[in-house]
This record gives structure tokens, C-alpha cells and sequence, in this order.
């Protein structure tokens, strides 16, 4: 069983990763945007230390050192080389529509909440919540896809949402180490050949912005 | 009874003398902070007097409403006062009204400010009072959503039941808490008039609010409104200091020696708020009229994200 205090420690960082998330829906600077991403990484690797802790298993350890290693140093700072390289370092992206995506996430986290509650009603106190929190962060992640013109700011909310599943992953018990290593690879595999996108995408339209895409393929913006 | 009675009145009598106290605090560490001599601490208290003494210049179109306003307004935020424990806790009114009655004693002060606002029918004052609405507006569902979460965890929407639930052991660590805390300082920022919304040393600005509504005030009036913005900064700041940092508050029934040192601990946290204030006001710039609702939109959102977060702690 887990003492109040152990389970008020984890509830304060997937608290705090739910608050980064919205933080990441509203930066509209580029380097902000990476600098909340990196945060938001930190926050996960100290909440696996943390499961790693209370649960007794060494290996989250690995999982949170891989976790602060290559989301919250490695990716940041490949992101802050390609923002440069792109020249978008400077461009202030509008968020359209502040207050309709901030309603629209709460109404998530709401959902997600209640959808995860129910019917995780047999598992532990601890799994319970760390699954609803990482429903939140999911689907926020995947809200931040949706809003964002901007092809990197798509990426790092593709980011967020891996660290969200990194969540649930930690919470339930027994998650082995070989899928979360191969997970956490194939994420660093994923930013090498998006980068490599992101860069073809800009010498085709010499721009980052998505919405061109649609005007490509046929489709009336 | 006859005792409770007492420390209620002497309790009033405190927030009403410190008021000024603590206004003319932060202007003097303000000046300080930017190099200037400023003005010397019992500033504010002459200022009162002076327009106390001097008659008052009313507009041909001002009606009743105008008149009656000042003392409608004073009278509000004087009661709301009343009710947040500064210094003693099981006060007698405590338990006539919560946190819920001091929001609306503000929002009664706050609606008949607008009205006198729109009373006279200059332009100015107009503009003044639609700000303060559209402020209102964000800030006092966040003001009620940061409530919800404190009555969540302490089981009360009483600020005496809250404060000695914080202090007791049962409190924890929540990020819940914290969240509340960031919302209720921007609440509270934006309430008082302070620097990121508005500027309370400036009087003839285009993007003032406060100073816009009560331009056509003189003489009385102006002292009672002076006299009641003092004490909503003072009130803020106490429900500030008892909700979140709640050490040293007398118990009621305790003896003179706890209601002494409880003054003295709340003087010591007012000048610590105070200086804070100072800090943040002068390193950070005002912002545009269009950005508010950025600002307090986030704090409704940390409000409502507070509720949320505890919602699934309780449930689990």
C-alpha cells in the first residue's frame, strides 16, 4: 500500500504535466515552444524516477534516464538547431483562437477523466489516476496537432503525446523495458526523418506552413 | 459572545486603520525600487483627510445613483473585510457568511462603481465602466473557481474552517493548491488595479480603468472610494495570507497573548505581501487593454484545471 504523501508526490507531477501541456497549446514562440517541450520531458523523466521509486522497480529508472537524455536535452536541442537552420526562429506563429483551445482542452482532460474513472474501477489508486492524466496529455497532444499551422510545432505536439503514453506505460505495473526502449528509439528515429521532411517540405513551398499542403493536393483552404 | 463581539470590531477597526498603511507601504518601496525618495508612509491617511475636508463639486447630470454610490461601494467592501480572518480566526460574522458572500459583496461594490461610472455620461467614465465589466467578466468565475477547489479540500467555503484545515495535517502536497494560489494572486492583481491590467499611479491615461470611473469624484465621495480600494488591496492580500499561509492566526478563545502575537505575524505577512507587490509591479511592464483577457482567461483556466485535478484525487 502507498503512503498518502508517495501518492501526493506523483499526483504533483502528473498534475504539473498536464499544466505544461496547456502551457504548450499557447506558446506562440518558436524557441518557447521547444524550451516548454524540454520542460515537458523533464517532468516526465522525474515522474518515472518517481514511479520507479514507489513501485520498487530499477528499471523505470533506465526509462527516466532515457526520458530526461534524449526528450528533455537531445530532441530539444536538435529542435533548436532546425528551427535555426529553417530561419523560423525569429516568427511569432498566431494561435488561433486562445480561448476556444483552452475550452476545448479542459473539455478533454473532462473527458478523458470520466471515460478513464469508470472503468479502471479494479486498479489501484495510483494506475487510476496516472491513466486519466495521460489520456489528458494524449489527447491534448493530439488538440495541439490539430490547431497548429506550423509543421514543427505539429512535431512537438506528436512529442508531447509519446510522453503522455510514457505515463501510462509507468502507471500500470509491469510494463517491460525492451517496448519502452524500442519506443523511446523509434521516437528519436521519428524526429531524424521528420526533420528530413521538415526540410523538404520548406525547399518545395520554401515555407513551414502546412496549410500550402492543402492547396497541393487539391483542397480549397 | 460579548468577547467575540469585540475582536470582531476591533478586527474591523485594524483593517480600516492598516489600509492606507499598506497602500502608502507599496508606493513608498516603489519609488524606492526606481531610485525615487517617494512619498513618506502617512501619505495616504493625509490624502483622505484633506478631500474629507473639502467640499463636493457634483455634475448637473448626476443623479441620486452618483451620490449614493461612494457609500454603497465602501460600505460593501468594509463588510467583505469583515469576514476574512486577518489575525484571529472563529470571528463572529465568520459564520453569517463564506467565500461566496465576500464575491458577491465585491461584485455589488464593483456593479454600483459602474453604474456611477455610466452615471455622470462622459466618455470617459463610459470607457471606464465597460472594462471593468469586461474584466469582471473573467475574473470573477475564476475568483469562484479557485473556491470550488479550496472548499473541495478543506470541506468548508468558510475562511476560518479553511484556514485551520491548511494548517492542520491533513493538507498534503497538491499541485492543486498551487495552481489556486497562482490564480487567486492573478485575480487579485487584476481586482486592485495593479500594473500588468492597470496602473494605479497614473490619472489621465488612455488605458486606465479604475481612475476613469471615479474621475467625476470629489471632495467625500472620492475619499470613501479612495478609503474602500485601500481595503479591497488589504482584503485580497489577507485572504491571500490566511488561505495559504495560515501560520500564527489567533484560535478564538485563546487568550490576549495569541491575539497579540496574531497581529503581529499578520503585520510582518502584510509587509512581506507588500514588498513582493513592489517587486513584481516594478519589473514588469503594463499590458494592452486586448491582452486581459489572455491574462485572465489563464486564470480561469488554472481554476478550472485545479477543480479538475482534484476531482480525480478524490475520486481515486
Amino acid at each position: 500500500m502507498i503512503t498518502p504523501l508517495a501518492f501526493d508526490v506523483a499526483h504533483l507531477f502528473a498534475g504539473s504535466l498536464v499544466l505544461v501541456s496547456f502551457m504548450l497549446l499557447y506558446q506562440d514562440r518558436m524557441t518557447g515552444l521547444v524550451n516548454t517541450f524540454a520542460l515537458h520531458a523533464l517532468v516526465v523523466s522525474f515522474s518515472v524516477a518517481w514511479q520507479a521509486y514507489i513501485q520498487e522497480a530499477p528499471h523505470l529508472y533506465i526509462t527516466a534516464a532515457i526520458a530526461l537524455g534524449i526528450k528533455a536535452i537531445l530532441i530539444p536541442i536538435a529542435l533548436h538547431r532546425i528551427i535555426v537552420r529553417l530561419g523560423i526562429h525569429r516568427t511569432i506563429e498566431p494561435v488561433v483562437g486562445v480561448g476556444l483551445t483552452m475550452l476545448a482542452g479542459i473539455g478533454l482532460i473532462a473527458l478523458s477523466i470520466m471515460v478513464m474513472l469508470p472503468i479502471t474501477a479494479q486498479a489501484g489508486t495510483l494506475a487510476r489516476e496516472d491513466l486519466s492524466f495521460a489520456l489528458s496529455v494524449i489527447l491534448l497532444g493530439l488538440l495541439m496537432m490539430v490547431s497548429r499551422r506550423n509543421a514543427v510545432s505539429q512535431v512537438i505536439g506528436f512529442m508531447s503525446i509519446e510522453n503522455g503514453l510514457i505515463l501510462a506505460a509507468t502507471g500500470a505495473k509491469g510494463m517491460p523495458l525492451v517496448v519502452e526502449i524500442s519506443v523511446a528509439f523509434s521516437i528519436l528515429v521519428a524526429l531524424i526523418v521528420i526533420g528530413i521532411f521538415l526540410f523538404r517540405i520548406r525547399e518545395r513551398f520554401e515555407t513551414v506552413d502546412i496549410h500550402l499542403l492543402h492547396e497541393h493536393r487539391g483542397e480549397q483552404p | 459572545m460579548m468577547a467575540d463581539l469585540f475582536v470582531q470590531f476591533c478586527e474591523m477597526l485594524v483593517v480600516l486603520g492598516l489600509a492606507p498603511l499598506l497602500a502608502g507601504y507599496v508606493r513608498t518601496l516603489k519609488a524606492r525600487l526606481v531610485g525615487r525618495r517617494g512619498p513618506p508612509l502617512m501619505q495616504p491617511y493625509r490624502d483622505l483627510l484633506r478631500l474629507i475636508r473639502k467640499e463636493v463639486v457634483l455634475a448637473d447630470s448626476a443623479s441620486w445613483l452618483f451620490r449614493a454610490a461612494p457609500y454603497i461601494v465602501f460600505a460593501a467592501t468594509w463588510v467583505a473585510a469583515a469576514l476574512v480572518p486577518t489575525f484571529a480566526t472563529g470571528l463572529l460574522f465568520n459564520y453569517a457568511a463564506d467565500m461566496i458572500a465576500i464575491v458577491a459583496l465585491l461584485a455589488t461594490a464593483r456593479f454600483m462603481l459602474a453604474l456611477a461610472g455610466l452615471d455622470v455620461g462622459t466618455s470617459f467614465g463610459g470607457i471606464g465602466s465597460s472594462r471593468e465589466m469586461m474584466i469582471a467578466s473573467l475574473a470573477e468565475p475564476a475568483m469562484v473557481m479557485v473556491v470550488f477547489t479550496l472548499s473541495l479540500l478543506a470541506g468548508s467555503t468558510q475562511l476560518s474552517s479553511i484556514a485551520a484545515f491548511m494548517q492542520g495535517p491533513g493538507v498534503g502536497l497538491r499541485v492543486s493548491l498551487a495552481m489556486a494560489l497562482v490564480a487567486l494572486i492573478m485575480v487579485a492583481i487584476a481586482e486592485n488595479a495593479r500594473i500588468p491590467v492597470d496602473n494605479p499611479a497614473t490619472h489621465l491615461e488612455l488605458t486606465m480603468v479604475h481612475e476613469a470611473m471615479i474621475l467625476e469624484y470629489s471632495g467625500r465621495h472620492l475619499a470613501l472610494i479612495e478609503l474602500a480600494s485601500f481595503v479591497k488591496l488589504l482584503l485580497y492580500t489577507s485572504i491571500i495570507g490566511c488561505v495559504f499561509a495560515p501560520w500564527g492566526i489567533a484560535v478564538a478563545g485563546q487568550g490576549l497573548g495569541a491575539y497579540l502575537v496574531g497581529l503581529a505575524v499578520y503585520v510582518v505577512k502584510l509587509a512581506v505581501a507588500g514588498l513582493l507587490l513592489a517587486l513584481f509591479e516594478t519589473a514588469i511592464a503594463k499590458m494592452r487593454v486586448f491582452r486581459y483577457s489572455d491574462f485572465l482567461g489563464s486564470a480561469l483556466m488554472l481554476g478550472v484545471l485545479a477543480t479538475l485535478l482534484l476531482f480525480v484525487s478524490r475520486v481515486a
